[in-house]
């Protein structure tokens, strides 16, 4: 028996504008508008419409056999909804089939759980909260930005009541184990632990398309065989992939979307194969052993760390310097900033940092609306000196206020 | 004339001083043919007469351009990227600069020395290494037409200033020869005189020193900027290179923020240290109290020196310097290196060792926590500044021009 689980991560940041030195101080505009609509809409239209129409035929045509699930941000909710509701739309239609799982993640996407334990749970009650709303489902299943992932998180997911956690299923911290079966993490009870089988994932995800590669082209037979090989030492292959792989990493005419429709039924031709969504694969099997994993694994780039995040003094001083003002800007209780702190907090923005390749050049560039990583910190200490500013500003007028509050006090009791 | 740049298309106070220099002369009946290599930037010929229109006797200019792809400051790697980037649009064919820094300046060099053949003049004035050659050719093509007209070759600054004692050796070599070949030299301070006697070994009698001057006008931006409700600025203009001591900035910047939080420092210009200087700023931990800009325009930089409180110009080895001056025309008090020419023409600002990381963090917040030495330094600075004009600079250099003419060797 083998069970195929698909996750795709559904996600776009708060693109920053080029914040100048000149505008420090002077509250305007953080997120550049026009790039972030402009991304959104090329990609809704690329990918999330397309792929979603093709999820739920798929759903239909294999009489519901088909199940896949997704991550979706808040904060790319909340611009699909400013901007794109009937993509939003699409995915409640998706998740009314009751073969669609919505996953549990920070809200802004974040890198909380290194930095502020408090504000990690806070954006996972917070998206939640958002999940259960909008598409009527509680999630029992966490998975945290960009895969990020050790013994520490899994022992702190668990004691937030969920049932499992995925990871990456990277060499180093299996070592002769498989990907296709359950964990125990160190330091837990009853959680379990899914791993993505990186292999699988990235065939579609990276070499698709790529000629270079020898088993191009790729054809969902050829695929459906690989899965069925696991069959017998393996319980479950765990497909994680970027939504936009269909479409938009992948362009349509690469055939990725033809794949795609095949794939389920070759897959089902085997009658010993199946999908399953994260939660059922955790109702399903037990963990085969315990993982202990002490150091933190990730999904990014061949280091599987957090280096494409926070590998240089750049990446480091930023997001030190954010989440200094953390509690300054919770006492503030202003929700206004609060949100645009949480917004800086999505680990694109420190991405775009990241030195690694600069020089070379590669998926880094790809991703990155800036010229250079120095840009990228540049901005966004620019940005971050602003709200700075406002909050002091703010604080110092609330102070006035108050103290006037209380002499109008004092003198009418004289 | 042999010069560079005209605005707005300045990279640096190369262009700025051809340009104040030869209104300067204008302004005194020197009728000049200003030759100049523009080669994307493609200026429009209408505009080139504007640029001088505000001299009395703008006809008096006559600009030609040479297409070419030369600008003040490029290196040979800065060169061979560019040959790079525009071979990538054009194609191999229809390129036709150099393929290497050196090739292109014989190609400049050349098609200087034709438009030398059609035009009339008296004197050769050539500015910076790169059109030395064009002022040598110049003069053997006057010697074929049947007068030897005078060389003078004018520094603005050395390939020593530039790399520090490590200097490109063919740069180095062209630099030597057109001071050798001129009949007299022109250097824009007594500083830079010195170096080209200790380096080049030239005759001291050889070299007169014409200061580099500022020019007065509409220069006032009245944007106001809330970061200076809440901070001092303290700001380095220039380009980002060993030469203008970026670094040493840094370093005093990380002295005065280890102690205080209501200075914050602002670094404006690009060059070939900029990505090292901005993580340099991140290894120090002070990247979020140093603020970036990459290179400004005219526009920009009036903005910069309006939000600065204070300018510090540390560079390692400065011929002249003219941020200085720009920063005292714009009500801005300066600390200046004293590896710098421009202090021979200000008093009114202070002086450090560039490398004395120390002493320069104490003299900014000396002037900035002093009210009446900051104030003493911006009032007499803008007094000084009056006798600083290009009319006096281009009195010296007809002076040089006269006597040369006259036949005076050296």
């Amino acid at each position: 028996m083998v069970s195929v689980c698909f996750y795709f991560q559904l996600h776009q940041p708060y693109r920053l504008n080029k914040y100048q030195v000149f505008d420090i101080g002077r509250a305007k505009n953080y997120f550049d508008d026009m790039k972030n609509i402009g991304v959104l809409q090329k990609v809704a239209g690329k990918c999330y419409l397309p792929s979603n129409k093709m999820m739920l035929e798929l759903i239909r045509k294999t009489d519901e056999k088909f199940k896949v699930s997704y991550s979706m941000t808040g904060v790319l909710f909340e611009q699909l909804r400013d901007h794109a509701p009937e993509v939003i739309q699409s995915f409640q239609d998706l998740s009314k089939t009751g073969n669609v799982e919505f996953l549990s993640e920070t809200y802004y996407h974040s890198l909380s759980f290194l930095f502020s334990k408090g504000e990690f749970k806070e954006q996972i009650n917070m998206h939640k909260r958002l999940i259960k709303k909008e598409f009527k489902q509680i999630p029992t299943i966490f998975r945290n930005t960009e895969l990020v992932y050790n013994n520490e998180l899994a022992n702190f997911i668990e004691n937030m009541g969920y049932k499992g956690i995925l990871g990456e299923g990277a060499d180093h911290i299996l070592q002769w184990r498989s990907p296709n079966f359950l964990y125990r993490p160190k330091t837990t009870r009853k959680i379990k632990l899914l791993l993505k089988n990186y292999k699988l994932s990235d065939d579609v995800a990276f070499r698709f398309s790529s000629r270079d590669w020898n088993e191009w082209p790729l054809n969902a037979e050829k695929y459906a065989a690989w899965i069925n090989a696991v069959n017998g030492n393996g319980n479950v292959v765990n497909l994680f992939l970027d939504y936009e792989t269909l479409g938009e990493h992948q362009w349509e005419d690469t055939g990725i979307f033809e794949f795609f429709k095949q794939l389920p039924f070759e897959i089902l031709k085997n009658n010993d194969n199946n999908f399953m969504t994260p939660s059922e694969v955790v109702k399903n099997y037990d963990t085969v052993s315990e993982l202990d994993v002490h150091n933190i694994v990730s999904w990014a780039d061949v280091e599987r760390d957090l280096s494409a995040w926070i590998g240089n003094n750049m990446q480091m001083l930023a997001i030190r310097k954010l989440y200094e003002v953390g509690q300054e800007i919770i006492q503030t209780r202003n929700e206004e900033f609060a949100n645009l702190w949480r917004r800086l907090q999505t680990s694109d923005h420190f991405y775009y940092m990241c030195t690694k390749w600069f020089n070379d050049g590669d998926v880094h560039k790809y991703f990155n609306p800036y010229d250079t990583p120095h840009d990228a910190f540049i901005a966004y200490m620019n940005v971050l000196a602003d709200l700075k500013i406002r909050i002091k500003n703010w604080r110092l007028e609330n102070e006035k206020k108050n103290f006037e509050r209380r002499s109008r006090k004092n003198l009418a009791r004289l | 004339m042999f010069g560079w740049e005209l605005p707005p298309l300045y990279s640096g106070g190369l262009g700025i001083a051809c340009h104040g220099l030869t209104k300067g002369l204008s302004r005194q009946d020197v009728k000049i043919t200003f030759v100049l290599p523009s080669g994307q930037k493609d200026i429009k010929q209408d505009y080139m007469n504007i640029v001088f229109a505000d001299s009395e006797t703008s006809e008096d200019v006559k600009i030609i351009q040479i297409n070419s792809i030369l600008t003040p400051y490029l290196n040979s790697k800065e060169y061979n990227e560019k040959v790079n980037y525009l071979k990538s649009l054009a194609g191999n064919e229809a390129f036709i600069y150099g393929s290497s820094l050196a090739s292109e300046v014989t190609r400049y060099t050349k098609a200087a020395a034709k438009i030398a053949l059609n035009e009339e003049f008296d004197i050769i004035h050539c500015h910076d290494w790169m059109t030395f050659g064009a002022g040598i050719l110049a003069q053997e093509t006057s010697l074929k037409k049947g007068k030897r007209k005078p060389l003078i070759v004018q520094v603005h600054a050395t390939e020593i200033d530039r790399t520090g004692d490590n200097p490109n050796n063919f740069i180095y070599q062209m630099e030597k020869y057109g001071m050798e070949r001129a009949d007299k030299i022109i250097a824009v301070s007594n500083y830079l005189k010195n170096v080209i006697t200790h380096y080049y070994f030239i005759n001291p009698d050889k070299i007169e020193v014409v200061h580099n001057a500022i020019e007065f006008g509409d220069y006032e931006c009245d944007e106001t900027f809330n970061l200076n409700k809440n901070y001092k600025i303290v700001l380095f203009l220039g380009r980002v290179t060993l030469q203008k001591g970026p670094d040493y900035f840094l370093k005093a910047a990380k002295r005065i923020l280890d102690v205080r939080d209501d200075v914050r420092f602002v670094v404006a210009g690009n060059g070939d240290m900029w990505f090292r200087i901005v993580e340099e700023s991140a290894n120090l931990g002070i990247g979020d109290k140093v603020f970036f800009t990459a290179f400004l325009n005219r526009e920009g930089t009036n903005r910069a020196f309006k939000l600065a409180d204070l300018v510090v110009v540390p560079s390692v080895s400065e011929p002249f310097g003219i941020v200085p001056l720009e920063a005292i025309r714009h009500g801005a008090p300066v600390i200046v290196s004293k590896q710098s020419g421009v202090i021979e023409v200000v008093n009114s600002c202070l002086t450090v060792d560039f490398w004395d990381v120390d002493e320069m963090a104490n003299k900014i917040l000396g002037i900035l926590d002093n009210n009446v030495l900051y104030n003493e330094l911006k009032e007499n600075g803008k007094k000084e500044l009056e006798h600083v004009t290009w009319d006096n600079s281009a009195k010296k250099c007809i002076e040089v021009y006269n006597h040369v003419l006259g036949g005076g060797k050296w």
